[in-house]
């Protein structure tokens, strides 16, 4: 109880610094998962559509899984440098398989005599991709995105190491000080936004009227 | 409501890319290239425009396939396939297969749309405005026998047999010729499929769509047909009216399947609409409507022969009227009638043994 109320403490008298922290947090995490979108779902889409590429594209972002975030960031940083962008990098590469695998999973998972009543009904290729196959994805897709989301947004305190700056900015400088209350200060809120956010994917995902399938 | 359904508004500009609803397939085979054996082999008959034809064989026959070369979902190895007059492949693919209404088994209905959506789909790849889509809609719904409420529900909130009743809605949805229904009753429980039957005979009445009808069930073929080809690995094996085919088997093989030496199921398998049907071929007579006596029971076009036998003996007038739903008395079937059925088949059983002696 003590410490909740030494972290609280800690929080008043650093209100400003908290709260730019939480802002870059929150900018880092959903720069990260925006790029990652633009580009996992194409390719997803497209690789849904080519099978045989689809083994190969998914191992290659796979592996990319396989590194550690902290390995990333340090690999990023003879390249890249310190700061917001190689931090973006890393949780980019991150967010990338969960997005990319359900967006070609929900796409190929479409029922095939839904997709032989729309072909037979006389809808084009892209018709039936962007009235039938993606629309009923959408689940899917969204599960990838909540997952994808939770890991940034947790994985993104990391990017203190490097100088990202976030909310990992108080746990790195209480893990230096061997102040635990201080650490609190950053890991409550990030489990927090990271609840909140599987949360808000969740709720989408409940109004959407494919989803009771 | 017949004439709303048959008149679509031409000031539109939708191409009808087929004049009527005949089917023409000439010398149409299908190899698919793992298998050896031709999946359809070397195939031609003439389907005329507005008849039910039922496509029926075991599974396996190459009836499936054979009828999704008609919208193009396959394509023929070889042979011909003409729609109105019109070779298919000389046409847009897309126009054609939005000209021909296609319902299958799994119904496939959009999960993710309303039952309103569902149905409007063809007329809005069309670019029907959306008035004269609404209108088509709410009149598809109603001839279906579900209430307008339907329309804003998801199919999933629907039972089987209310959503394979969308589903040949929205094949009707842009008034076609041609309808394609591949074992669409299948999925749906007994009682259901009887009802299913019976709504798609009255349909076809009202329409005059020539319809393409797949299926396994001798029973479904018989009660639905105007015409049944009979398919057995991939080739036709014989092509004609329910009664020819009880009367006339081509084969063992069709002997066995309708098990046309069993009299009584001889009777069950032909109903009053084909015996109408061939008397009106016969001869021209015309029949003298007079007043239905109160308790004399009457027959209904889709009551099979062994019902009107059993009808026949416990009432025991004859002939008895036929009378379709709307109370209109469409002729009379009789003692004689079914006597002239069985007949008919002994003459060609006796022609076999002519054809035995020599």
């Amino acid at each position: 109880m003590n410490l909740l109320q030494d972290a609280y403490q800690y929080f008043l008298q650093n209100q400003s610094f908290f709260w730019q922290a939480t802002r870059e947090h929150l900018i880092l995490s959903f720069s990260a998962l925006g790029i990652s979108l633009l580009i996992a779902l194409p390719i997803g889409i497209w690789i849904a559509k080519h099978e045989k590429s689809a083994q190969v594209v998914i191992n290659v972002f796979n592996a990319f899984r396989v590194i550690p975030s902290l390995a990333i960031l340090f690999l990023a940083l003879p390249y890249l440098g310190l700061g917001f962008v190689p931090s973006l990098a890393a949780l980019t590469v991150l967010a990338f398989p969960p997005v990319l695998i359900n967006t070609y999973a929900g796409i190929r998972g479409v029922d095939a005599f839904v997709i032989e009543a729309a072909s037979g009904m006389g809808m084009t290729e892209s018709q039936v991709l962007a009235q039938i196959e993606i629309p009923l994805a959408i689940p899917a897709i969204v599960t990838g995105i909540r997952i994808a989301s939770v890991e940034v947004i947790s994985s993104a305190t990391l990017a203190s190491f490097i100088g990202g700056g976030g909310l990992g900015d108080f746990i790195t400088r209480g893990f230096a000080l061997f102040n635990v209350p201080i650490m609190l200060v950053g890991a409550v809120p990030v489990a927090l936004l990271a609840l909140s956010s599987e949360l808000f994917w969740s709720l989408l995902l409940k109004r959407y009227p494919a989803a009771g399938n | 409501m017949v004439n709303a359904l048959t008149d679509a508004p031409s000031e539109t500009n939708e191409k009808r890319v087929t004049q009527s609803g005949e089917i023409v397939f000439e010398g149409v085979s299908k190899s698919f290239t793992a298998e050896s054996v031709p999946a359809v082999d070397g195939i031609s008959f003439r389907v005329a425009a507005g008849d039910l034809v039922v496509l029926l064989g075991p599974s396996g026959c190459g009836k499936t396939t054979l009828l999704k070369m008609v919208n193009r979902l396959y394509e023929p190895s070889q042979g011909k396939i003409w729609l109105g007059g019109q070779e298919i492949h000389t046409l847009p693919i897309n126009d054609l297969r939005r000209q021909i209404g296609y319902v299958i088994q799994q119904v496939g209905l959009f999960p993710h749309m309303t039952i309103g959506k569902n149905i409007s789909v063809v007329p809005r790849l069309l670019g029907w405005d959306e008035d004269r889509t609404r209108e088509r809609v709410e009149m598809l719904l109603e001839l279906i026998g579900l209430p307008a409420s339907y329309l804003s529900r998801y199919p999933r909130q629907l039972s089987g047999g209310e959503q394979q009743r969308v589903g040949l809605a929205r094949a009707l949805a842009a008034d076609p010729e041609i309808l394609l229904m591949d074992e669409p009753f299948a999925a749906v429980d007994a009682m259901n499929r009887e009802r299913l039957q019976g709504e798609l005979l009255e349909l076809h009445c009202k329409l005059n769509t020539t319809i393409l009808f797949v299926t396994h069930d001798v029973e479904e073929a018989f009660r639905l047909a105007d015409k049944i080809i009979v398919m057995r690995a991939g080739k036709l094996v014989q092509y004609g009216t329910p009664i020819e085919i009880v009367t006339q088997p081509a084969n063992e093989f069709i002997e066995e399947l309708v098990d046309t030496k069993n009299i009584l199921r001889r009777l069950s398998l032909v109903n009053v609409h084909s015996v109408l049907k061939a008397k009106e071929n016969l001869s021209a007579e015309t029949f003298p409507s007079k007043p239905v006596e109160k308790d004399t029971p009457v027959l209904h076009p889709e009551d099979d022969l062994r019902s009107v036998l059993s009808l026949l003996l416990s009432s025991g007038s004859d002939p008895l009227e036929v009378v379709n739903s709307s109370g209109e008395i469409l002729g009379n079937v009789g003692f004689t009638d079914l006597r002239n059925m069985l007949y008919s088949s002994q003459t060609t059983e006796m022609n076999k043994c002519n054809e035995l002696l020599d």
